[in-house]
């Protein structure tokens, strides 16, 4: 054994530990629906906002919610992003799109990809359709919609954007 | 400089396993009851709220974000977290209200630990560099701890069993405790060890809660027309995190936070210690210099249920009820962090003109 010792300028600790995770009551029960190929939100019982996926409170009023609400899987693009660069760790080749879609229904906007859509032609109050996986890959997953595509509707008026009830803008 | 007193403080039931509740459906419900005590709606009525709690264990980064979905941040408010007990988010509390920047806050802590191994993640949370590593779990710290004070003859099983046994039946009287019953000495003592010395008995339990306060200003809470419970003293310490230079036999910094906060300044009738293990509820009593004339732990203290990154506020909380309801004029309540009582924060709690 030598005398000289290297100088020691980095160590390796690595952690692992084990949880149980539990998403919460809310979420537990939104995605036992969407299993079943249901889409659903919650209203908040003071200012009727129908949060999707639910967390089990209002964030704007800081209210339980609880009252369970059906959405539909039509949406309107509320925002939207054409991502050029590939992401680590994720097997979508770019470029693709990711967007701000209001589901029908409800009032908060959740983010999921867009496809079958010419990138370019992508736009604020676009009409759009989950396309779901098949029947018996449903699982306790949003990936049960590979994406959404956009469907003949005519556009959403920006101001009427998360305002639209279960059975869209000619209901 | 203006007086800050204690208007209400709520705490949820503390239970080994919450279930699938996630956080902020378990701050919800004590955040709604502390309102109502107040006689406020919501966040949007107090000036600022700082909370505790600890990422490690939800195991997710930024997990304490998810907490301000319980708050009602529309429009925004002042918020602020610590990842401590939120004892110590009372004190970050305390020192904007004292810079004039609030008059008033909201304060809560909420801890989920059954997800996790708890000891184990405890060993993570802290020191990266010389403890993390090593893998200490927080109980065989604790332990290591016990059989110096043993074998020094400082304290018997006996001692540590006594404060078992006086926890289980203080808790009797606390409706929120998770372990509590006329459990005597010997039912103790016949207990076999877990990690000797200690016993279980001899350790806090896994649990899962939270727990809220809201102070002000005294003349805030006087225009609330609430009872109320000065806080005249608040100061915490920290020791190194080499273990083996600090006397683990005492607590040295519990003892200056005390001094500071003035606590030696009038008669003591109730202390709630922040002991998580039998034998540190010997050696805070005794570094504090409490005597027969202070009631320790009248809740059965966390032995009786140990809200992580609670519990602290929750001590807080326990005597500021104990005062309110005249049971007490004068009180201190404890909390720690950190491996074998390391870092220690210590609030002289008396009684306001309307309690």
């Amino acid at each position: 054994m030598s005398d000289e010792q290297d100088e020691i300028t980095v160590i390796n600790a690595p952690v692992y530990l084990k949880y149980n995770f539990t998403a919460g009551k809310a979420p537990a029960r939104y995605l036992t629906q969407l299993k079943k190929g249901v889409l659903t939100g919650q209203r908040c019982p003071k200012c009727s906002a129908v949060y999707v996926p639910p967390r089990g409170s209002c964030a704007s009023c800081g209210v339980a919610t609880e009252e369970e609400v059906e959405l539909s899987d039509k949406a309107t693009v509320e925002s939207f992003t054409i991502v050029s660069i590939p992401i680590p760790g994720n097997p979508i080749e770019p470029p693709f799109v990711v967007a701000n879609l209001v589901l029908d229904g409800s009032n908060i906007s959740l983010i999921h990809l867009l496809s079958e859509c010419v990138n370019e032609d992508v736009h604020i109050g676009q009409r759009v359709q989950g396309v779901w996986n098949p029947e018996s890959e449903w699982d306790y997953s949003m990936n049960n919609i590979r994406y959404f595509k956009p469907i003949d509707e005519p556009d959403v008026p920006v101001e009427k954007i998360g305002t639209l009830p279960v059975t869209g803008l000619e209901g | 400089m203006k007086d800050i007193a204690i208007v209400a403080y709520q705490q949820s039931d503390s239970v080994s396993d919450a279930g699938a509740v996630n956080e902020v459906e378990l701050i919800m419900p004590v955040l709604a009851r502390t309102f109502e005590q107040a006689g406020l709606n919501s966040a949007q009525d107090v000036d600022f709220v700082c909370s505790g709690s600890c990422d490690y264990l939800q195991g997710a980064a930024f997990a304490f974000v998810s907490g301000v979905d319980a708050l009602g941040a529309v429009p925004p408010i002042k918020e602020s977290h610590v990842e401590m007990d939120a004892a110590w988010a009372l004190y970050e509390s305390m020192l904007k209200i004292r810079m004039g920047h609030a008059d008033s806050a909201l304060i809560y802590g909420f801890g989920k630990s059954s997800p996790g191994d708890l000891p184990t993640v405890l060993s993570q949370q802290l020191d990266p560099y010389y403890l993390a590593p090593l893998w200490v779990d927080s109980i065989s710290l604790a332990a290591l701890q016990a059989r110096l004070m043993l074998d020094k003859g400082l304290i018997t099983e006996r001692d540590m069993a006594e404060v078992v046994s006086r926890s289980r039946r203080n808790a009797m009287n606390n409706p929120h405790a998770q372990l509590s019953g006329d459990i005597s000495v010997e039912d103790v003592l016949a207990e076999e060890t877990f990690l000797s010395p200690l016993r279980k008995a001899d350790c806090s339990p896994i649990s899962d809660g939270a727990s809220a306060m809201i102070i002000a200003t005294v003349d805030q809470a006087k225009a609330w027309g609430l009872p109320y419970v000065v806080i005249s003293g608040i100061d915490h310490c920290i020791e190194t995190h080499n273990l083996g230079m600090r006397d683990l036999t005492d607590s040295v910094s519990t003892r200056m936070a005390a001094n500071h906060a003035g606590m030696n300044a009038g008669k003591v009738d109730v202390a709630e210690l922040y002991a998580p293990f039998s034998h540190q509820e010997l050696i805070l009593t005794r570094a504090l210099g409490l005597d027969k004339e202070t009631q320790v732990n009248p809740s059965g203290g966390v032995l009786a249920g140990n809200l992580m990154m609670a519990s602290g506020l929750s001590r807080i909380g326990e005597v500021f009820n104990r005062i309110v309801k005249g049971e007490a004029q004068r009180g201190i309540a404890h909390a720690t962090s950190g491996p074998c009582l390391q870092h220690n924060l210590v609030t002289v709690l008396e009684k306001g003109e309307n309690a």
